[in-house]
């Protein structure tokens, strides 16, 4: 059950783009900053693959030009 | 932030996206995340009630979301214009610390070297009579209060009463001694009346910010944001001029690097050059302005019982001029480090008529051996060039803690202080008796001790008993090596009221269990005059108490309960009630408290309904009364001061023992000692501990790798830390830097306690100190 947070930095003046396509993506949740090109994208899957799987999808985004994982943490199942 | 999570999982998702906003925060300078307030806020009928925030003394309005008792978020106050809305990182998480595991609930009475579990009422009864007993016995001024820039207006003003006006001693300071003493001295000096003109509207109006020695980018972050704001809306610029590269530097327009405590010289260097260029604004100074100089070559107190005061002395223009021949561009670059270019550049940024420039400064310019000149210096560069009381144009000096103008500088919890004016004036003794209903004889007409002679008065044994609320001075104060052991002795009967343990709480013989912020109601002044109340919120664990209670309770079991007869449920309406008839009139007007109820802070002179933004200036503030433009009113006749005041050497500069400087500060994840930020995990992981940094070409030539341990030594102290090159700041060649906020790695072992002969304020910026790996 990975929770992962990452820092999103999209690709010039494609910051709403960004937000929206990462939106869009389900187990994703999207922290824009206000006056910053950058996001906070807070990932929360049930397991490893579906986690490297839901990555490859953020990373595979046009307006995202770098992914920059923060911190991740592995909780049990019933939590 | 989220402070009762019932479900771990959301608490995870939570902590994952608060480290990356923390990641965020140090990567990029005011960075604000304000939507990620409204994201994982728990369903459910939420109560948010507003107040101040905790930390910083920007002041951010907030919003706490209470469900079933329990504070549960926290967010931005959109209708406060400090902040719109923002918060930074210390901000969004600050209620996370409420629930520590080790928080003090009940009193703690030391017993044969174990503190035992005490009710509160018997624990008050035993500093009542401590206090009474010492008194008796080695008279009032055996006895002292330590208080903070983080207490309360009401928590700060019944302290004052207590030893001011009840049992008569004026051994009464704060740690805003540590941090804002020569702002105060400052302003009075230069215009007779404490606090910025100007307020936080200047930022949406200037068109240069010069930042004196202040890491806004981390030390006020939502100041910061609003600078950064007006960079890109307007092409506003930030002019960095510091002893470190900052995260700040990164973010501005421009960095200049000064050697340590040549700023004196390098502001005369302006003032000449606007002199020389015709950038004098002569009418204004005409007409607004008095010229004086003061003594010189004061020494740094150093020394125990050191004493001085300033003799003033009128001089004329012509004689000032003359004084300034000694700092052409040409000669301070040679001390200073700074190029003659730069100097001119700075200059001219002030000489230009048609640009609107803010100074900003804190920690940098006051905590200095010169510090009150190093204001002064800055008051002349804006009163020289008119710049000054007008949206956009103005000094401003900041302010540290959260209340260090609302209740160190207003309520005046200084030794020197009383709620209005000071201690020495028989009008301001006068009135405080009246107010308090006291004989006026009882207000001692001298000060005694400010806060570093106060510690080295317990250490000496003159103190024996001394009562420390909200601060942590064996983590803050200068040279803990010699005070630690000085309030281990015997000598002294140590009472610390806190929220959680300390350094300063291992060495009490009573520990009183204090609330924290939002389980007590309270006020806060914030830098620009602005007043904030807020209602308590929830309740807090155990015995906790409001440390304006706990006095009031000790006060009425020492036999004063005539002067305090206020109610448990209602004190803090009816102190600042009280406090308010201090102010009363157009200079000082305090908002009434059913406005400070409604509104998200208001800012003094609060005068027929509203604020006062701009003071001195007669468009805006009601209180000048000269028939011109511009009324310094603080001054008898109503003219500022511009001071002479030249360069001197630091108390202490590196040698062949000691070759580097020593610098300290604060980093943005921590609020001061930590006390509070490091029991929020996301905070305590983002930065777990201290560090020392360097320049990467000294670390070079020391053989020193990023991460290895040094020792940090000085003629009183060392301390073992991690090195960092090249990671959060870059201090100069010769220099290197730590943060305070680690009680594990007490830095403060090793700073010195020369202070600025006229504020009393420590320099915690210089020193000289030798590096060895550990
Ligand atoms: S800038 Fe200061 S007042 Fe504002 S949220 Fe941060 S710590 Fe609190």
């Amino acid at each position: 059950m990975p929770i992962i947070s990452y820092l999103a930095h999209p690709q010039d003046g494609k910051k709403e783009s960004l937000i929206n396509e990462i939106s869009q993506l389900s187990s994703c949740e999207v922290i824009p900053a206000e006056n910053k090109d950058l996001l906070i994208v807070v990932t929360d899957t049930n397991n490893k693959e579906e986690d490297e799987q839901l990555k490859e999808k953020i990373e595979a985004l046009d307006s995202l030009k770098l992914l920059a994982m923060v911190s991740g943490f592995d909780t049990p199942k019933n939590n | 932030m989220y402070t009762s999570l019932t479900n771990r999982r959301s608490f995870i998702k939570k902590m994952a996206a608060a480290a990356a906003m923390t990641a965020a925060a140090t990567m990029f300078p005011g960075i604000v995340f304000a939507k990620e307030q409204e994201a994982g806020i728990p369903n459910g009928n939420l109560d948010w009630k507003k107040g101040p925030c905790r930390f910083c003394g920007v002041g951010c309005g907030i919003l706490v979301g209470v469900e079933n008792g329990k504070a549960v978020a926290v967010k931005g106050d959109p209708n406060s214009s400090v902040n719109k809305g923002l918060l930074c990182v210390k901000g969004y998480h600050q209620t996370m610390c409420i629930q520590a595991k080790d928080r003090l609930e009940h009193a703690l009475v030391k017993k044969n070297g174990t503190y035992i579990k005490t009710p509160l009422n018997e624990a008050l009864d035993l500093v009542a009579s401590k206090m009474k007993e010492t008194i008796e016995k080695h008279g009032k001024d055996s006895v002292a209060m330590y208080t903070s820039g983080q207490s309360t207006i009401p928590e700060g003003y019944v302290a004052s009463k207590l030893m001011k006006g009840a049992i008569g001693t004026n051994n009464l300071d704060c740690n805003a001694r540590l941090c804002m003493a020569s702002a105060v001295a400052g302003f009075l000096t230069t215009f007779g009346a404490d606090e910025p003109m100007g307020c936080y509207e200047d930022f949406d109006y200037a068109d240069y910010y010069v930042t004196w020695g202040n890491n806004m980018a981390e030390m006020h972050p939502v100041l910061f944001s609003r600078m950064l704001e007006q960079k890109n809306k307007r092409g506003a610029k930030i002019i960095d001029f510091a002893t470190r590269t900052s995260r700040s530097s990164a973010a501005s327009d421009k960095s200049i690097l000064f050697e340590p405590q040549t700023d004196l010289a390098v502001g005369n260097a302006i003032c000449y050059e606007i002199i020389k260029n015709g950038w004098l604004n002569k009418s204004f100074v005409e007409k607004h302005c008095n010229l004086s100089k003061g003594l010189t070559n004061m020494g740094y107190g150093l020394e125990d019982n050191y004493s001085f005061t300033d003799k003033p002395e009128k001089i004329n223009f012509e004689e000032y001029k003359a004084f300034l021949e000694d700092y052409t561009p040409e000669k301070v670059a040679k001390i200073s480090r700074v190029s003659v270019k730069d100097i001119k550049y700075l200059a001219s940024i002030f000489g230009d008529p048609n640009k609107k420039v803010m100074s900003l400064w804190c920690m940098g310019v006051n905590q200095h051996t010169r510090g009150t000149w190093m204001n002064n210096i800055i008051y002349n560069i804006h009163l020289l060039t008119g710049k000054i009381s007008q949206p956009g144009n103005g000094p401003f000096s900041l302010t540290g803690q959260p209340s260090a103008c609302g209740t160190a500088r207003e309520v005046g919890t200084f030794t020197h202080k009383l709620p209005k004016g000071v201690v020495m004036n028989p009008e301001h003794r006068e009135l405080a008796a009246k107010i308090w209903k006291v004989p006026v004889e009882r207000i001692p007409a001298k000060p005694t001790y400010h806060t570093t002679e106060m510690f080295r008065a317990v250490d000496r044994g003159d103190i024996k008993f001394i009562w420390t609320q909200v601060v942590n001075p064996l983590v803050s104060l200068p040279r803990t090596s010699r005070f630690r052991p000085g309030m281990e002795k015997d000598s002294c009967f140590v009472v610390v009221s806190d929220v959680f343990p300390t350094p300063t709480t291992d060495v009490a013989d009573v520990i009183l269990p204090a609330s924290w912020h939002i389980e007590k109601s309270g006020l806060y002044g914030n830098s620009e005059r602005r007043t904030q109340h807020w209602d308590k919120m929830i309740e807090g664990p155990g015995e906790t108490t409001p440390d304006a209670w706990m006095t009031i309770q000790v006060a009425k079991r020492m036999g004063y309960g005539d002067l305090f007869p206020y109610s448990e449920e209602n004190h803090v309406e009816e102190i600042y009630n009280e406090y308010r008839q201090f102010h009363e009139g157009k200079k000082h007007g305090m908002a009434p408290l059913e406005v400070l109820k409604k509104e998200s802070g208001v800012i003094w002179p609060y005068v027929d309904g509203k604020s006062t933004q701009w003071r001195f200036n007669a468009k805006f503030d009601p209180a000048c009364s000269n028939g011109e433009d511009f009324h310094f009113y603080g001054k008898p006749d109503g003219k500022a001061v511009i001071w002479q005041r030249p360069y001197e050497p630091a108390a202490e500069s590196p040698d062949n023992e000691y070759p580097f400087w020593l610098n300290t500060g604060r980093i943005i994840e921590h609020w001061h000692t930590g006390s509070m930020t490091r029991r929020i995990p996301v905070l305590h992981k983002a930065m777990p501990h201290s560090y020392v940094e360097f320049h990467p070409k000294d670390a070079k030539a020391l053989g020193i790798r990023n991460g290895e341990k040094v020792k940090v030594s000085s003629r009183r102290g060392s301390c073992v830390l991690p090195a960092s090159i090249n990671e959060r700041g870059l201090p100069t060649q010769g220099q290197v830097f730590v943060p305070f906020f680690d009680e594990n790695m007490l830095i403060n072992d090793v700073t010195l306690d020369a202070f600025c002969p006229i504020s009393k304020e420590p320099d915690f910026k210089k020193c000289a100190v030798k590096i060895e790996k550990a």
